[in-house]
């Protein structure tokens, strides 16, 4: 059953649904936890150390962590390879162009790809930046994610990083969740409004609330 | 292919011996078919796929028969001129495919689908094979169901029926106004399986170019590659013809724009009896012509004369817009000739009436060939939202073409050539005069007589390909196993292959004025003219001394660009503008010789006093079946005397 | 009217090809688009030049061998076949680019004609029921749901003309395939073979050399019949469902 996953494109649209929902998961609780910087350092801290001790005594420290952080490397991985695949194979089966282009055609294509290499590279600055540090702008403090956030916030290029990538993101929720619907064959004729309505709230929210920590930097009630 | 006539009178024609068919066995006609399959030799199971039958054309005789031979075991060749035998022309019919199911209980049986059939062709088809047709048509409908052809249905699941001209039962399957399309693609799906399971081996885009004869028996074909232009021999132990009809003839047509009588015409220079040609079937309801642009003429279903009511200005020449013209000074002339039958009558009449109001100038739209089909009273009595209903999809599609809205100026209709009841003379074993060589469907000349039926067309293909074709030709190979190995060395093979290339390079040679459409049309035109709704004998004797001279100027005038080795579509053309050039004579010999109105056949000089068309059984109850003797002369005609010993003739009256 | 063509001209399968440009005049508005290219063409065989190939037959739109992309878009700016595209939907001294479908399923066989024996070869793969001629039940012993054959007839609509896949950025056929599956897959006729269908319709699609899917819709916008979208949800379904039973088997 694997191999025939793997070997179609329609099974491998599949893979690609199911890890991009299981990230979509993940951000909405990244999302969520987030928000908590807006009462202050000592409860934004505080969350984040929690976020280490989940599952103790039965996990050890940071044991939970790191199952969710392989279980995303791996959602992540297998999202990009079968992006690239498939997109390999999207490229390949439309060799030459219309001479008569019209740019419609492939908006939604578009963004996907390009949207989704923002949002890898995004993913690899900012793991750089607020998770080792080894990017950080004015000195990286662990177990400080407080400071780190409002470090990183307060430069433009933090900003502009940052806002750009969570545009991209929202953008690849809206189609990408209505797409897995589809892909996993959930989506129907009376289905299809509800369905795109989830997925431009979900959009919009993720991004709003994403957005919301620098906006809350730069406007001082985050400092 | 001698360019001029060596004869002076263009209607001579000698007759030769009758022709019989011995295959339909004698008895209760309810037996014959029983009896004719219980006597047919059969082939061991073992041997058949030792035995190649080549099947010319997809649509849905030739679709279902290569199926159906594949899946008895034969090793099936099989040929068509579209990039895919799914697009064969069968799939442009509209209405449905009748059935004697009696599912409604409105006393519909085998033998009243049998008589209906038989009065429709007036009296001009063989008993025993449309006996056959009706008792088969039932199986036919449990066959396409099992295939997944979506019919329409009622809410509680079963299949819905609904009525077509000229009977008096609901005995029409149907499937939207896409009868034909889902058809076909039910005999395309059983054709790809065999395809996928190798037993047919399927050749697109090629087409059939000559019959290859070897010791009297068909025993294969040479086609062109229309991709690479190469020319092959395709050998077989038999070669089944269903390459459709020859409506082409006349240019404009319903037919598809690639439809041609080639393979049946080749076939009958090579002996193959061509029976009726002059039996073409005109629909009254089609999309008038816009200019001379014009390529092809679409059909608009029948059903829109039930509450459609045909009209032309009193006057001649009145361009008023229709809504203009006061309800005074028109002429709602089908009600007021034929006042019981009003718009409803059966097809050839209302076409000969359309004609013979626009003949007196009274015709409307460009070029005054057309009459007004008005939904005014229609809109006015049922409301606009019921005519949508139950007419919808047709005035979209007239909108389409004519970007006039019909809910609010009438449409024009006028009749065009849309089936050919002629073809290829067959025995009741579907078997021309060549022995192994067959013809199905609409190519041969069985079972509609001088008019088919609505909904027959459908009906007679499947029944053809799927049923009667893969029983008897069983006995044909069982009963000749072949001696001789035929390769393309044989000298008959490479003679049929010479004349084949000669002809090709001789059309590219000729490098003239003029293009393969403009002799298409002009050929098409004077058929039309003198061999269409309505013939005299001196039309006729007009025609015939023309179609030489035009066939004449066409070898010296013709311009084929390219080469032969390249897909050349003006070469295909012209290819078979050569075999229209020839069969257009063969119509109008065949329509002056039968000097009896039957069908759609319409003589003048023969009608009764109420202008309607008047048999003239004594005379002219047989099948006239011709042999061809060569280009330009005097072919043999063969009768072939019709019996009715269960249906007896009777003259039709609607006035 | 008088119409700049700029045609795609190509010889053969080998050749390179390029646009070529030319002038028509005394266009009807009445005329059909193939109709126009006609005239064109009557016009290139009396110069002795080559006459631009094209597919075309039923001119009905029914057979789904006519296959242009004008102005860009598949069967032109109507949602029709091409050939019952009108010119009265042009303007006098427009320009209008014809080029064929293009994907790298369907090569370019002469100017604008392709190869569509792909499609031939994904319903060969299982988009039939096996239901041998004489084998058939009675057509009442098994009752279909209206809904169910409305459906049916809704997916077997298709004409098979690759529209789709020429408006595809991606050049896939899901749209295709997914009509069959879905035609088959609904009737009690086609369920017996459900799973062996989409599971080798689809690896037959993928076969070809056929893009995947984007769910940019382009294929149902362009689709003269209206095959839906959802179509493709659809055999989504079916084929993660017959996985699935492929899996526990």
């Amino acid at each position: 059953m694997t191999r025939t996953m793997w070997d179609s494109s329609v099974g491998k649209k599949t893979v690609m649904a199911v890890s991009g929902l299981i990230m979509l998961l993940y951000l909405a609780v990244h999302m969520f936890g987030n928000l908590k910087i807006f009462f202050g350092a000592g409860d934004f801290n505080h969350y984040a150390h929690w976020l280490r001790t989940i599952g103790e005594p039965f996990m050890h420290y940071e044991w939970t962590l790191w199952v969710i952080r392989v279980v995303l490397v791996l959602a992540v991985v297998a999202h990009a390879t079968s992006a690239y695949q498939l997109s390999r194979r999207d490229i390949k089966a439309r060799p030459s162009k219309y001479v008569h282009a019209r740019p419609r055609a492939s908006y939604a294509t578009r963004t996907m790809r390009w949207g989704g290499i923002i949002l890898g590279l995004f993913i690899v600055w900012h793991i750089l930046d607020l998770t080792t540090g080894t990017v950080h702008s004015g000195g990286f403090q662990p177990g400080h994610p407080y400071q780190n956030v409002v470090d990183t916030f307060s430069t433009w290029y933090g900003n502009v990083i940052y806002i750009v990538a969570m545009l991209a993101l929202g953008l690849h929720i809206q189609h990408g969740f209505w797409s897995a619907a589809q892909t996993l064959g959930v989506g129907s004729r009376t289905r299809d409004r509800v369905l795109k309505i989830i997925a431009n709230a979900l959009a919009v929210i993720l991004t709003a609330g994403f957005i919301a920590v620098p906006v809350g930097v730069m406007t001082g009630l985050v400092a | 292919m001698t360019s001029t006539s060596e004869y002076s009178d263009y209607a001579a024609y000698t007759t030769g011996e009758p022709v019989a068919d011995t295959k339909a066995p004698e008895g209760p006609i309810n037996e014959r078919w029983d009896t004719r399959r219980f006597e047919a030799k059969l082939v061991n199971p073992a041997n058949r796929r030792k035995h190649t039958v080549i099947v010319v054309g997809t649509g849905l005789a030739g679709g279902s028969a290569g199926a159906t031979l594949a899946e008895q075991g034969y090793h099936v060749v099989q040929f068509c001129y579209q990039d895919s035998p799914r697009r064969a022309h069968s799939i442009a019919a509209q209405g449905g495919i009748n059935a004697a199911k009696n599912y409604r209980n409105d006393g519909d049986s085998v033998h009243r689908l049998f008589y209906d059939t038989v009065k429709g062709g007036d009296f001009r088809a063989r008993e025993s094979n449309v006996h056959r047709l009706a008792q088969i048509s039932v199986e036919i409908i449990d066959q396409c169901v099992a295939q997944g052809v979506p019919f329409a249905r009622e809410y509680g699941g079963l299949l819905d029926t609904r009525s077509f001209g000229g009977v008096q039962v609901s005995r029409t399957f149907y499937a939207r106004g896409q009868t034909g399309q889902q058809l076909l693609l039910g005999a395309y799906q059983a054709l790809s399986r065999q395809i996928a399971a190798g037993n047919v081996e399927m050749h697109p885009r090629t087409e059939m170019l000559d019959l290859i004869v070897v010791g009297g028996r068909a025993r294969g074909i040479v086609a062109r590659d229309l991709v690479t232009g190469r020319i092959d021999s395709y050998f077989a132990d038999a070669v089944v013809l269903a390459s459709g009809g020859y409506g082409n003839v006349f240019y404009l047509s319903t037919n598809a724009m690639n439809s041609n009588a080639t393979a049946i015409w080749r076939a009958h220079r090579k002996g193959a009896y061509f029976a009726n040609p002059c039996f073409t079937q005109i629909h009254p309801t089609c999309i008038p012509r816009t200019g001379d642009h014009q390529s092809k003429l679409t059909l608009m279903s029948e059903s829109l004369r039930n509450d459609g009511r045909i009209w032309v200005p009193k006057a001649k020449g009145d361009t008023r817009p229709p809504n203009e013209i006061p309800e005074d000074e028109r002429d709602y002339y089908l009600e007021r000739i034929y006042p019981s039958f009003g718009n409803l009558v059966p097809r050839d009449i209302a076409s000969r009436a359309a004609k013979n109001v626009c003949d007196e100038g009274r015709g409307v739209g460009p070029g005054g060939q057309g009459v007004y089909l008005d939904f005014a009273d229609a809109i006015h009595r049922m409301g606009k939202e019921k005519v949508a209903e139950k007419y919808g999809n047709l005035f979209d599609m007239y909108e389409r073409i004519t970007a006039e809205n019909p809910y609010e100026v009438p449409m024009r209709i006028y009749p065009a050539v849309h089936y050919t009841m002629g073809g290829l003379w067959v025995d009741y074993d579907l078997q021309t005069s060549i022995p192994g060589l067959f013809a199905v469907g609409e190519a041969n000349f069985s079972d509609h007589g001088a008019n088919r039926l609505g909904a027959s067309a459908l009906m007679q293909g499947l029944a053809d390909g799927y049923f009667v074709l893969p029983s008897t030709i069983n006995d044909y190979l069982a009963r000749n196993p072949h001696h001789e190995e035929v390769t393309a060395e044989h000298p008959a093979v490479a003679e049929t292959r010479k004349e084949t290339e000669e002809r090709l390079a001789r059309l590219l040679a000729v490098d003239g004025d003029r293009t393969p459409d403009s002799f298409h049309r002009e050929i098409g035109e004077l058929m039309w003219e003198f061999c269409g709704m309505a013939r005299t004998d001196a039309g006729l004797r007009k025609a015939l001394e023309r179609i030489p001279a035009i066939r004449e100027e066409f070898w010296r005038r013709i311009k084929v660009p390219g080469t032969g080795e390249e897909f050349n579509q003006s070469l295909e053309k012209a290819n078979r503008v050569v075999d229209y050039l020839e069969l257009a004579e063969l119509m109008c010999l065949d329509a002056l010789h039968r000097s009896e109105s039957c069908g759609g056949h319409f003589r003048e000089e023969s009608q009764t006093p109420d202008g309607e068309a008047a048999r003239k059984d004594e005379e002219f109850s047989y099948a006239a079946a011709w042999e061809f003797t060569g280009t330009g002369r005097a072919p043999v005609l063969h009768k072939e005397d019709l019996v009715f010993e269960y249906v007896h003739p009777t003259q039709r009256s609607y006035a | 009217m008088k119409l700049t063509l700029r045609v795609w001209r190509q010889k053969n399968a080998d050749a390179e090809g390029a646009m070529s440009t030319y002038e028509v005049d005394g266009i009807s508005s009445d005329m059909s688009f193939l109709e126009m290219l006609d005239t064109l063409n009557e016009e290139l065989i009396l110069k002795g030049e080559d006459p631009v190939a094209f597919d075309h037959d039923c001119r009905e739109g029914i057979c789904g061998a006519c296959s242009l992309v004008i102005n860009g878009d598949a069967h032109g700016p109507e949602r029709t076949t091409t050939c019952q595209l009108h010119m009265r939907a042009f303007k006098d001294g427009d320009t209008i680019d014809i080029e064929p479908w293009r994907a790298a399923a369907f090569p370019v066989v002469k100017d604008l004609v392709v190869d569509r024996s792909a499609f031939d070869r994904i319903i060969q793969a299982g988009g039939y029921v096996t239901a041998p001629t004489g084998a058939a039940p009675e057509a009442h012993s098994t009752p279909v749901p209206k809904a169910d054959a409305d459906f049916a007839f809704e997916h077997a609509e298709c004409i098979g003309c690759g529209a789709c896949v020429a408006a595809c950025p991606n050049g896939a056929a899901m749209l295709f395939t997914s009509a069959k599956i879905n035609h088959l897959n609904v009737l009690p006729q086609g369920a017996p073979e459900r799973e062996s269908r989409v599971l080798d319709m689809v690896a037959q699609m993928d076969e070809e050399g056929f893009g995947g899917c984007t769910l940019t819709g382009e294929c149902a916008t362009a689709c003269p019949k209206g095959i839906p979208l959802m179509s493709i949800t659809g055999m989504n379904k079916e084929w993660l469902r017959a996985t699935r039973k492929a899996g526990k088997r």
